[in-house]
């Protein structure tokens, strides 16, 4: 496939096979070994480079990026951080000054994703790095390097042009072309943000086959707000969403600030999310418990259904061959919605037990539950009994402690390596007592409790 | 002086700037060729076919090795004892090498290392302690018992007695850069060999024995590590055994890194304790006696289990001058990974099992547990010295003065009341805070690899030219050194050229572990510096050599000062030597790991810590608040790179006892085997509040310029934070929580439903 972007601000093409990685293309055909390989499946940002194209500037993993998702960007790589002339960018004196770096590994990630951090104004520091993992510094002299550089001007050399190309070869020109393509095509791989797709190449070892690149389609990025709802395109990236959920959904937004990291976030969409059917995906929890709707698509043959009805059952959804998701609808309005996602890293970690609560109460007594679990099934899944138990009581710890029991009925959760089937249970049980003292304003968050 | 100087890792430059070199990094000749291993799916049991066709035919490889195709030793291990390299016909663990491809490239590797059709007969596999203590699978014929005084007597006769028992994780080592080596053939049968190790010498050994060749036809490189924390003392043999075989077999330079998942797998990690305690104490808090049962899960090999078993008892003291100790350890054999040394080296555990110990007897007291730890301590020196339960008197003990600075500067009683309040008004949310100290044995317990070596050449334009036998992962030990012979030359640090550690240089080196890297190295570079340094002094003063001195970049006598560059060109000119050789052998220590008796350290390193926490006793989760810490290392030979060990060294050790826990399913497959099932800490687990100060005093030792190590004992103040935890799931009751480690969400909830029920 022949894929044209920029490098270090020189334009270059290059023929690839679909599903190489930008990763080993940079190390093997460039000869660029800055970046580093410290995971391969997108969890440490030894491989971060930057990427430039219209829309922004974003870190993003090498390692879980495939060569054509770049095509018609800017890369920038930790050697291009230095300046043409050899001048380090203030990020790389700030790392030196403040003993950021030990074993050096981890150091060209940090130092891509601070640049990127530091242009772009950022200075939520945890947030920021949350993708990068270093094992030798406990990280305190790297964010006091983050700090040190935050009001330093952003170099020149920084700003990239972002190239003309022209359209890749042999994929569909846009998104109605795509629709028709995918009828004929219906066993090709779309790839969205490969942060899962990604694994299948580097670490399944999986012959893709037919591959299409969804980022190349605009229409499926939008954001509207209107009739009272958010509407979604199923490509809006979970960084992309981030803003306008703390503008709509603020325990949503949290849920999604811990979600992956920042180069997965700018990378993963909310679509592809859906897609997978994982059991443990945080979005549909929360997208159940808003009552969402899904908007999938064949051809120019359309349909909407709840989003909780699209998981069928492990692994299988209800989506036909050839169809795609398309967007998600959901309320612009729910002030009771509570997102809790339990995991034994708080950044970047895939949830033991994803609850999300949305009960409305009149007068003191429960009129709506809808409560909805990932990680207590084979598929995100809803309370059924415990919300049936709730409608119509009132809403005190009396009525709590009551329907405790029922989850029980509802989930017979797994044990795994992220949590014992008991540990689930009585955590979704207490996420329960939780949120009765979340709507009544009790301090219930550890993140917000102040040393 | 150089030394004492804050000055940047020597690398600092080449990191930021991806310039740095790690193994996969080095450009290779052309027709380079690529490895990996086909590895066991099975924990135990007898291969009876390996049908390896379609890994032959795969795509780009070049050829494919079992056991049968070895010309020479078969075997990698580290210790006495033999650990295949690749299966001879047994299979040990899920995750055991048993064939080898050599492919064009690392992707076409892996993918033909999957096609491999290899039939097993399972045997009875032992994966747990109980499992392995049931059958009596072990290393050693029986437990090792080290004893001062009678624990089980006055036990038995004693007033007040708490036991219990805490499970204790594993780590993983999670170095960034993965296992590395690669191995260029050389014109007359010898092999040079690149490699990510801590051990060179380790390395050629293995290397010339699977070759079948003298250790001087193989010469080992290396310059930096991506993390090494113990992961790559003796974890690198296999890749460069691998590399060197090949390499001879095809004539052609071969390259092996392991996929995180396969470093995961195949790889040993710390080893996961149970220890089992009884303890006998007053009313004060004075622990009059204490009999520990220390499991040890060593995995399939032996590897170095037993020195880091040892060390597991040489630290079940901690701090603590207990008048009847006996320490029983076990060294059990499973088959699962191979575990290894890991920053502590044992330790780490046996010091989480003391500090518990404290921590429950101060719960059964009801005194705050700093109080019952300082009744505890060693006698500080001047007086009466204490003597440890393995023989050795205590001589520099300083945590009292340690502790009562930090307790201070920490504000530690009032932030307790600080928290008590807190906990007072918050229902769900329980705050906790907790002290611990660390007194850490520096030395190889082996006694003779106590030793060190340095070449140092000075060059007739002046520069510096400077080798040693330890090697560099992160720690700033080539700085450090590198100080230290700038300042034994009185000379600017960028006169001295540090270059990559190389068996050909400096022969017969330990690996770099043990925390022991600047002490020894440091030593055998400045005696090396001083005899170059004699022969200046000769040529200038003659006689009088005693009154020449090296500072400011300047040589003085009497009134003449001239530039260092200036008197090393004379005597060039004149014929002297400048070039030198250095070796140091560590003083004092002798031990007797049997009866468990002498003095296996040349000194300890000290420090403290205090933390406070704050859990949810709804869901378990929880984070660290704030950190004080206070660390002894003796005169700083860079106070900056010191801070940095302490820093990290504290949150890789509350990793280990907090987020990171390691899972095996029933059939011994490990289910954390990358970063997405295996955390870390991540940026923000690192404490808000993280104060860090150095102890402002010398070694008593005469240690390199009276410094003192500093790469592991930092680790276990991370101890502190599970105590901190251990106090907050304590504040919902009265019950004693009893939380085992690594205390994740699902261990402090279930901690805090044994304190309410």
């Amino acid at each position: 496939m022949l894929v044209g972007f920029s490098l270090n601000g020189e334009a270059v093409e290059v023929d690839v096979p679909p599903t190489r990685t930008l990763l080993d293309w940079l190390r093997e055909d460039r000869g660029l070994t800055g970046t580093k390989e410290g995971c391969n499946e997108g969890d440490c940002g030894a491989c971060t480079v930057m990427v430039t194209d219209a829309t922004g500037v974003r870190a993003l993993n090498a390692c879980i990026l495939f060569v054509p998702q770049v095509h018609g960007k800017a890369i920038r790589t930790v050697e291009g951080v230095v300046s043409p002339d050899g001048d380090m960018h203030p990020v790389q004196d700030a790392m030196v000054d403040n003993h950021g770096s030990q074993c050096g590994f981890c150091t060209p990630g940090f130092v891509v994703s601070m640049a990127v951090g530091h242009l772009n104004g950022r200075c939520d520091h945890n947030d920021s790095l949350a993708g990068n993992l270093c094992r030798c510094t406990g990280y305190t002299p790297i964010v006091r390097a983050a700090r040190a550089a935050e009001n330093a001007p952003v170099p020149d050399w920084m700003i990239d042009e972002v190239p003309e190309v022209l359209a890749l070869a042999g994929q569909p020109d846009n998104l109605d072309g795509f629709a028709d393509w995918y009828v004929t095509n219906p066993h090709a791989v779309l790839v969205a943000g490969a942060t899962d797709i990604g694994l299948w190449v580097t670490k399944r070892l999986e012959e893709l086959g037919k591959v299409v690149f969804l980022n190349r389609y605009d229409e499926l990025k939008n954001i509207q707000v209107r009739d009272g709802f958010l509407h979604l395109g199923a490509g809006v990236t979970m960084a992309d969403l981030l803003p306008v959920l703390r503008d709509h959904h603020p325990s949503y937004a949290e849920l999604v600030r811990r979600y992956g990291s920042e180069q997965v976030r700018q990378a993963a969409t909310i679509g592809g999310n859906i897609a997978n059917g994982s059991p443990v995906g945080d979005n549909p929890p929360a997208l159940i418990a808003l009552g969402a709707r899904l908007h999938l698509r064949r051809g120019d043959i359309r349909r909407e259904i709840a989003v909780g009805d699209f998981f069928l059952d492990y692994g299988r959804q209800d989506c036909a061959i050839g169809e795609f998701i398309e967007a998600v609808s959901l309320p612009a309005h729910a002030p009771a919605l509570r997102c809790y996602k339990l995991s034994k890293r708080f950044d970047q970690d895939i949830s033991a037990v994803c609850g999300c609560f949305n009960v409305t109460i009149d007068a003191g007594v429960v009129t709506e539950a809808r409560i909805a679990f990932g990680g207590m099934a084979g598929v995100p899944k809803r309370a059924r009994a415990v919300e049936v138990a709730l409608v119509g009581a009132p809403w005190d710890s009396v009525t709590i402690e009551t329907v405790l029991p029922l989850f029980s009925d509802d989930f017979e959760p797994l044990s795994d390596m992220r949590a014992s089937m008991a540990y689930r249970l009585l955590a979704a049980q207490n996420m329960l007592r939780r949120y009765i003292h979340d709507l009544a304003a009790d301090p219930v968050d550890v993140l917000k409790v102040r040393p | 002086m150089s030394v004492a100087k804050s000055l940047p890792h020597d690398a600092a430059s080449l990191h930021v700037t991806g310039a740095a070199r790690y193994v996969d990094d080095i450009p290779l000749p052309v027709g380079a060729l690529h490895l990996a291993f086909g590895c066991s799916k099975v924990a135990h049991g007898l291969i009876t076919s390996v049908d390896l066709e379609a890994v032959r035919q795969a795509t780009d490889v070049i050829t494919v090795l079992t056991a049968k195709d070895l010309s020479h030793e078969n075997d990698v291990s580290p210790s006495p004892t033999s650990e295949p390299f690749l299966s001879d016909g047994t299979v040990h663990f899920v995750g055991q090498p048993i064939f080898l491809v050599v492919a064009k490239s690392h992707l076409a590797a892996r993918r033909a290392a999957r096609m491999g059709q290899v039939q097993v007969e399972p045997l009875p596999a032992v994966l747990t302690l109980d499992e392995a203590l049931a059958v009596d699978s072990r290393f050693e014929d029986g437990p090792r018992i080290y004893e001062k005084g009678d624990a089980v007597g006055v036990l038995s006769k004693a007033a007040r007695v708490v036991h219990g028992e805490i499970e204790i994780g594993g780590q993983e080592h999670f170095y960034l850069e993965g296992q590395a080596a690669a191995a260029l053939p050389q014109e007359d049968g010898g092999m040079v060999v690149y490699s990510s190790s801590q051990h060179p010498s380790e390395i050629q050994h293995k290397v010339a024995h699977a070759l079948g060749v003298p250790m001087h036809d193989v010469r080992v490189e290396v310059r930096r590590m991506g993390g090494g924390f113990g992961g790559k003392e003796s974890q690198g043999n296999a890749l460069a055994v691998a590399c060197a075989i090949a390499a001879a077999k095809t004539g052609r330079p071969c390259k092996m890194r392991y996929d995180r998942d396969d470093d995961m797998e195949i790889t040993g990690k710390r080893h996961d304790f149970r220890i089992g305690y009884r303890a006998a104490f007053e009313d004060d808090g004075r622990i009059t006696a204490v009999d520990f049962l220390q499991l040890c899960r060593c995995g399939w090999s032996m590897d170095l289990s037993l020195p880091v078993a040892d060390r597991a008892m040489l630290h079940a003291d901690n701090a603590y001058a207990i008048a009847n100790l006996r320490v029983e350890s076990h060294r059990l054999k499973t088959n699962t990974q191979s575990n290894t040394a890991f920053r502590g080296f044992g330790g780490p555990q046996g010091m989480v099992g003391i500090e518990r110990v404290l921590d429950h007897v101060a719960h059964e007291v009801e005194l705050d547990p700093v109080e019952v730890r300082r009744v505890n301590y060693y006698a500080p020196p001047g007086g009466d010295l204490d003597v440890t339960h393995y023989g050795m008197a205590v001589e520099d003990f300083i945590l009292a003065e340690m502790t009562d600075h930090l307790l201070e500067n920490s504000d530690y009683i009032r932030r307790k009341e600080a928290v008590r309040a807190w906990n007072a008004k918050n229902a769900i949310l329980k705050k906790g805070i907790a002290f611990s100290p660390v007194k850490f044995g520096i030395s190889f317990t082996l006694t003779h690899l106590n030793q060190a070596g340095a070449l140092v050449h000075v060059y007739q334009d002046g520069s510096i030219h400077l080798n040693h036998g330890g090697t560099e992962m992160g720690q700033g030990l080539f700085q450090k050194v590198a100080q230290v012979a700038a300042s034994r030359f009185g000379v600017d640090i960028g006169r001295v050229k540090i270059t990559a550690t190389d068996t050909d240089k400096v022969p017969n080196t330990s690996a770099t572990a043990a925390s022991s890297g600047s002490d020894l190295n440091g030593m055998a570079v400045l005696v090396a510096c001083d005899t170059i340094r004699a022969r200046l002094a000769e040529f200038v003063a003659g006689d009088d050599a005693g009154n020449v001195r090296f500072e400011d970049g300047l040589v003085r006598f009497r009134d003449e000062a001239r530039p260092f560059a200036d008197v090393v060109k004379s005597a060039y000119m004149a014929r002297i030597s400048l070039s030198s050789t250095g070796f140091y052998a560590t003083p004092k220590v002798e031990w007797d790991r049997i009866k468990g008796q002498g003095r296996p350290f040349f000194y300890f390193a000290y420090g403290a810590a205090v933390t406070e926490v704050v859990i949810d006793t709804l869901t378990g989760e929880n984070r660290i608040l704030r950190a004080d810490v206070l660390h002894d290392c003796g005169a700083s030979l860079n106070p900056a790179l010191d801070i940095g060990q302490i820093e990290g060294g504290y949150v890789q050790g509350a990793g280990w006892l907090t987020t990171e826990e390691l899972i095996w399913d029933e059939a011994g497959r490990l289910q954390t085997h990358a970063p997405s099932t295996y955390k870390i800490p991540a940026c923000s687990d690192r404490p808000e509040i993280f104060n860090v100060t150095l102890w402002d005093g010398a070694n008593r030792e005469e240690t390199v310029y009276r410094s003192k190590a500093v790469g592991e004992p930092p680790l276990m103040l991370g101890i502190s934070a599970l105590l901190a935890l251990s106090d907050a799931a304590g504040a919902v009751g009265t019950t004693y929580p009893d939380l085992d480690a690594p205390a994740t969400p699902e261990r402090v909830l279930m901690a805090v439903e044994r304190v309410r029920s």
